[in-house]
């Protein structure tokens, strides 16, 4: 290569984006050139994956400008940046099990030869793909839910070259792959990078990101914070980038010593299909912070002691009793409760009134509890917890859905509370909050505590993580990659979900 | 909780009753533009009489529709349980209870059946039901050789045709209405109920109701039992007023899904009233006198229906977004 | 973690022929003790047509289905259509071609109402097309008592009752139309879009697939189909039939016939092939009932069982799919 820059293939100017009045970007700058793998990492919740979105169509930013191949853009749908030459490797797949390898790679843009889709020229044409990046051993006509999780994100990298795309934007393409599988992925990105195409990386895990990267970009709190040449970059400089951020939200206390009652709940060599050797004890009085990555196993940890997603092998104890908690029903008798990260999906019932929400789980098991008063006093007692957890609305008949998310998130506590449960799970409880809600959502939390509760809190949000538990375990890969005690700093937490710290050590 | 709560009568919300109420009272203003003595009491009262049925089936629909399903088996158990009362009591006057009990058991076993099916086995409800529909027609023809056999008796027929008479103001009132009136009272009751709060959250939202430990297989199947049991009453008072036929509850499924609809209940579940429901199948009686004294033919009610139906849900996808 | 996922392959689904082949020589053996013959030349043919009236409409159902939506619109389609054939030939062969392409119009702008109803207006496909269903009941209830026109004689004698060897000229059409309907499938852009637009309406649109466009032309082609299947009919009747598509349950059996074909009711998955064996498999129980003399009601009874027994099948595979 000779002394001068190439000119960048994407070029991105104050991209901002917002969503229900959130702001998830802002004014974000970032430019990859030719035959350059441009890294974008960054928290939970940072902005890349709207990021990326944005770059592909998929979202039209609300501010800045998008210039491709030196010329400014506008792609109004996926469609449209596809044809520019734009190919993403989303994070979920995006292919259809049921169709070959070779419809896959081809959906949307099948040769035709005499008005009629050629197959010939499709296999052919997918073979070729195949070949150019080396996996040339995967049958096109092969069905896409035949083949493993590996080879289906290569099928996935070849349908976004297929419409020789000169950018190709990869969101956390080792997410579902083996150790083995990640280093044939790396090949696959050297080999396109030698052709000349721009790759923008996006990814949670460090390594990867060294391994594969000439630049990297640091998103936070939807703003480009750092470019970095990845050369002279060092893993901490990378983290402190990551995550330095001034802790100025309040947070209550953690629980004093003589807080701490006896152990509430025990699980031994537990695991399933997400989980594997899961060992942790939980007391009262004691908020228990489970981080990791998303992915990582830390929300499957809450649904498996919620019954949701149960563990199928290990033992769980309650207030030393053994449990099997095989549905949501048996983990309610036993005294547990869940508040679930997908509020809208699992937590509210949106059309219903305020009241039928706060009662809804009282009514389900009556005979748990306090639950067994009669029907007068258990509205009474609900009104009283409403009240209690201070909720905002018009009345108890308003309807749920119009309630703000903060209110929303009380409604549903206020009817796990009602249940006076002794054992409560929170799945991200401030997702989607707003700030001010938050901190009462926080006091909340601390507060059911110290009358006596345990509660277990999943949480990507890490001062929220450090600020509110007492201990923080750390998921990775299904297993509890290690335990931190109140005081971490975010890079102890980031390190353990990243897996430095293993190797460091190794 | 802040703030104190509105008078309960005076809160108007969406998906409430006031709209039905105000197409009610059109209609019935026309009517009576058309017909001056339609709102007399004789008149009045025996309208109601004959509308008890498919406002019946409409409460028992109620209970189906909000909790996410559909049941289109109710017009051919209504046919089946004539044709099985006429067999079964065949002209003997002291058959009438005994046989009546035995109705409500089998429209029980039929609801049921439908539930289960429907809950455990998975099969959508449509088909569920629809299944049912062929194999009760099929049953009932089958075991009448074709055509109703026995006949009903007199003190049997009475719950549908007769009435208490020479009521002071009203004059005659039809042990129908009675029968209706009670149904009613307990339908609201019902809705009221835990069972009935919670079987609206498994329609509005099944993956909370199960997280908040709600059966939700359970509520499904004594919504469809609930149906079955409606379905009987219907039957009975049909078997009573028009007596024995094959085509006792032909095309009534429609109606009352229609009805449900009309009166603010939500296809799809989560949302509506029973009282919405019963006076969205009085109004589409009050429709189909109107369209008759027009000059209209009954047979386009199934037009009327399905215009409804389209529109209704059409409106409602237009004002809840991504349903 | 790779590889142990992969499912078994399940490209033409070969279960049904393997019913189809279990059910005809049970049959065959059932039959023959009781004395009778399944494979003379009468059953035979009887069996290919009702296979050819039924297989016309369920070859359109697997498109709509494979699209991930449903037509239960189409027993009265074929009803209106064998009206629109006979009345507008009205007896006479130089009106033949015309007839059939009013008839085909007719039931394409059908289809046409209800691919717009489900895609643009966004209704439930099940309640889009019970609604428009009964829209057309209305018409038909309203506007005819019984039999109505005449079917030109040509058509009557080709279509109606030609026959190559045992096989009915109506089967062929069948075979025709399925194996155009295969064509499209897997060699055009529509069929290919289809599949995407039922396995996953995201990944489709996020292909550059437009989905509303690839819907409501499978919704036109269902149609088609039922209209075809209405001209046929019309030319084994002789005459316009206006309830001659609900009571052959056009609407549930064309939906059996494809499930049992192997196509996934949730969309996607499937093909006509599957469902023309689905539709050779209902004709041959039914071809057996006839031999054994089994009453029809019986019949019906049992045909409410199937159906509601292969959605049940159906259900638990994609249930242990999705654990």
């Amino acid at each position: 290569m000779s002394g001068l820059l190439p000119s960048p293939l994407l070029a991105l100017r104050g991209i901002g984006k917002s969503f229900l009045g959130v702001r998830v970007l802002d004014g974000v700058d970032l430019q990859v050139r030719p035959g350059e793998v441009h890294a974008v990492v960054g928290e939970n919740g940072a902005g890349k994956s709207t990021l990326m979105k944005v770059v592909a169509g998929v979202h039209q930013p609300d501010e800045g400008t998008v210039e491709f191949a030196g010329a400014p853009r506008t792609f109004r749908s996926p469609r449209e940046a596809r044809q520019a030459g734009i190919g993403i490797v989303y994070q979920e797949l995006t292919l259809l099990p049921e169709r070959t390898v070779a419809e896959n790679v081809c959906l949307g843009r099948e040769p035709l030869r005499r008005g009629l889709v050629d197959r010939r020229a499709m296999l052919s044409h997918t073979a070729e793909l195949l070949a150019s990046i080396g996996e040339g051993s995967i049958p096109p006509d092969t069905r896409v839910g035949r083949l493993g999780v590996a080879q289906q994100q290569v099928v996935e990298i070849v349908k976004a070259l297929a419409l020789d795309a000169r950018l190709l934007i990869m969101d956390e393409p080792t997410a579902a792959l083996a150790d083995h599988e990640v280093d044939q992925l790396y090949a696959l990105v050297r080999r396109l990078q030698e052709q000349g195409i721009g790759v923008l990386y996006v990814s949670h895990r460090l390594k990867e990101v060294f391994d594969l990267s000439t630049r990297i970009t640091v998103l936070k709190d939807g703003r480009a914070v750092a470019t970095l040449d990845t050369a002279d970059t060092s893993a901490d400089q990378l983290v402190r980038h990551m995550v330095g951020r001034e802790l100025s939200s309040y947070y209550p206390g953690r629980a004093k010593p003589q807080e701490l009652g006896p152990v509430r709940l025990t699980v031994r060599g537990a695991g399933n299909r997400k989980l594997r050797g899961i060992d942790l004890r939980l007391r009262a009085g004691e908020v228990l912070g489970v981080g990791g990555l998303q992915g990582s196993g830390r929300s499957a940890l809450a649904r498996a002691l919620f019954g949701a997603a149960p563990f199928s092998t290990g033992e769980v104890t309650v207030d030393r009793a053994p449990v099997r908690l095989r549905s949501p029903r048996a983990a309610i008798r036993a005294g547990i409760a869940y508040v679930s990260e997908d509020r809208k999906g699992e937590g509210i019932v949106a059309e219903q009134s305020v009241l039928d929400n706060a009662l809804l789980a009282v009514r389900a098991v009556r005979a748990v509890g306090p639950g067994r008063a009669g029907r007068g006093a258990r509205t009474a007692r609900v009104r009283e917890l409403l009240a209690a957890v201070e909720l905002r609305a018009a009345g108890e008949d308003q309807e749920v859905r119009f309630l703000s998310g903060g209110n929303q998130q009380k409604v549903v506590l206020a009817r796990w509370l009602a249940l006076a449960p002794r054992i409560l799970l929170f799945d991200e409880p401030t997702r989607g909050i707003d700030v001010g809600a938050k901190s009462a959502i926080h006091d909340l939390v601390r507060r059911l505590a110290r009358d006596g509760a345990a509660v277990l809190m999943v949480s990507s949000e890490l001062p929220e993580l450090l600020g509110m538990s007492d201990r923080i375990i750390v998921m990775r890969d299904g297993r509890i990659a290690g335990e931190l005690p109140a005081g971490a700093s975010e890079e102890d937490v980031v390190a353990l979900a990243v897996g430095t710290a293993r190797e460091a050590a190794g | 909780m802040r703030i104190a709560r509105p008078p309960q009568l005076l809160k108007v919300r969406s998906g409430g009753l006031t709209p039905i109420i105000v197409i009610l009272a059109v209609l019935l203003v026309l009517l009576t533009a058309r017909q001056p003595d339609f709102l007399s009491p004789p008149s009045l009262m025996s309208f109601l009489g004959r509308s008890a049925p498919v406002v019946l089936l409409a409460a028992g629909q109620y209970f189906v529709i909000v909790s996410g399903e559909l049941d289109l088996s109710v017009g051919s158990l209504v046919t089946a349980q004539v044709v099985i009362a006429a067999r079964l009591i065949d002209g003997d006057p002291s058959a009438g209870w005994p046989v009546v009990v035995l109705l409500l058991a089998f429209g029980i076993a039929v609801g049921l059946v439908n539930g289960l099916v429907t809950t455990l086995l998975r099969v959508p409800s449509f088909i569920t039901t629809l299944g049912m529909f062929l194999i009760l027609v099929g049953a009932v023809y089958l075991w009448s050789d074709g055509a109703p056999k026995g006949s009903l008796s007199e003190e049997f027929r009475r719950l549908g045709r007769s009435a208490f008479e020479d009521v002071p103001a009203l004059g005659r009132i039809p042990y129908a209405l009675v029968v209706l009136l009670a149904v009613a009272a307990a339908a609201l009751v019902l809705t009221r109920s835990d069972f009935g709060r919670t079987l609206v959250a498994v329609g509005g939202n099944p993956r909370t109701a199960e997280l908040s430990g709600v059966r939700v297989w359970r509520a499904k199947t004594m919504a469809f039992v609930l149906s079955g049991l409606a379905a009987t009453l219907a039957a009975v008072l049909i078997g009573g007023y028009s007596g024995v036929s094959f085509q006792a509850g032909a095309g009534l499924e429609f109606g009352a899904i229609t009805a449900a609809v009309l009166g603010g209940v939500a296809l799809g579940g989560g949302r509506g009233s029973v009282v919405g429901a019963m006076l969205g199948a009085l109004t589409l009686e009050t429709l189909f006198t109107l369209m008759n004294f027009y000059g209209v033919s009954g047979a386009l009610e199934p037009t009327v229906q399905g215009a409804i139906i389209l529109l209704a849900v059409a409106a409602a996808s237009f004002r809840v977004p991504s349903r | 973690m790779s590889g142990a996922l992969s499912l078994p392959a399940r490209r033409t689904p070969p279960g049904v022929f393997v019913a189809l082949v279990l059910t005809l020589a049970i049959g065959w053996i059932v039959v023959t003790v009781d004395g009778g013959r399944l494979f003379s030349v009468p059953t035979t043919v009887s069996l290919l047509h009702v296979a050819a009236g039924l297989g016309l409409v369920a070859v359109g159902q697997t498109l709509v289905v494979i699209g991930g939506s449903l037509d239960l619109s189409v027993a009265y389609v074929v009803s209106l259509s064998t009206l629109v054939a006979a009345e507008t030939m009205a007896g006479d062969d130089g009106a033949l071609l015309p007839a059939i392409g009013l008839t085909l119009a007719v039931s394409a702008a059908i289809g046409l109402v209800n691919g717009l109803l489900v895609t643009t207006a966004r209704i439930n496909p099940f309640i889009a097309t019970v609604g428009v269903g009964l829209l057309l009941k209305g018409y038909l209830d309203n506007g005819y008592d019984g039999p109505a026109g005449k079917t030109a004689p040509a058509l009557v004698q080709s279509l109606g009752y030609q026959r190559v060897g045992p096989v009915p000229l109506s089967f062929l059409l069948l075979l025709a139309v399925a194996a155009a309907a295969w064509f499209v499938l897997a060699r055009t852009r529509f069929g290919h879009h289809l599949f995407a637009v039922g396995g996953d309406p995201e990944v489709a649109r996020l292909s550059g697939v437009r989905g509303s466009r690839v819907l409501v032309t499978a919704h036109v082609l269902c149609a088609l189909c039922a209209g075809l299947a209405g001209v046929y009919l019309a030319s084994r009747l002789g005459a316009g039939a206006p309830r001659v598509g609900t009571e052959g349950l056009y609407d549930l059996e064309s939906i059996a016939a494809v499930v049992l074909g192997g196509t996934a009711l949730a969309g996607g998955r499937g093909g006509v092939v599957g469902t023309v064996g689905g539709v050779l498999l209902l004709a041959s129980i039914d071809a057996i009932f006839n031999q054994l003399e089994v009453d029809v009601f019986f019949k019906q009874v049992i045909r409410g069982v199937i159906i509601i027994a292969a959605v049940a099948v159906y259900a638990r595979r994609a249930m242990r799919k999705a654990s």
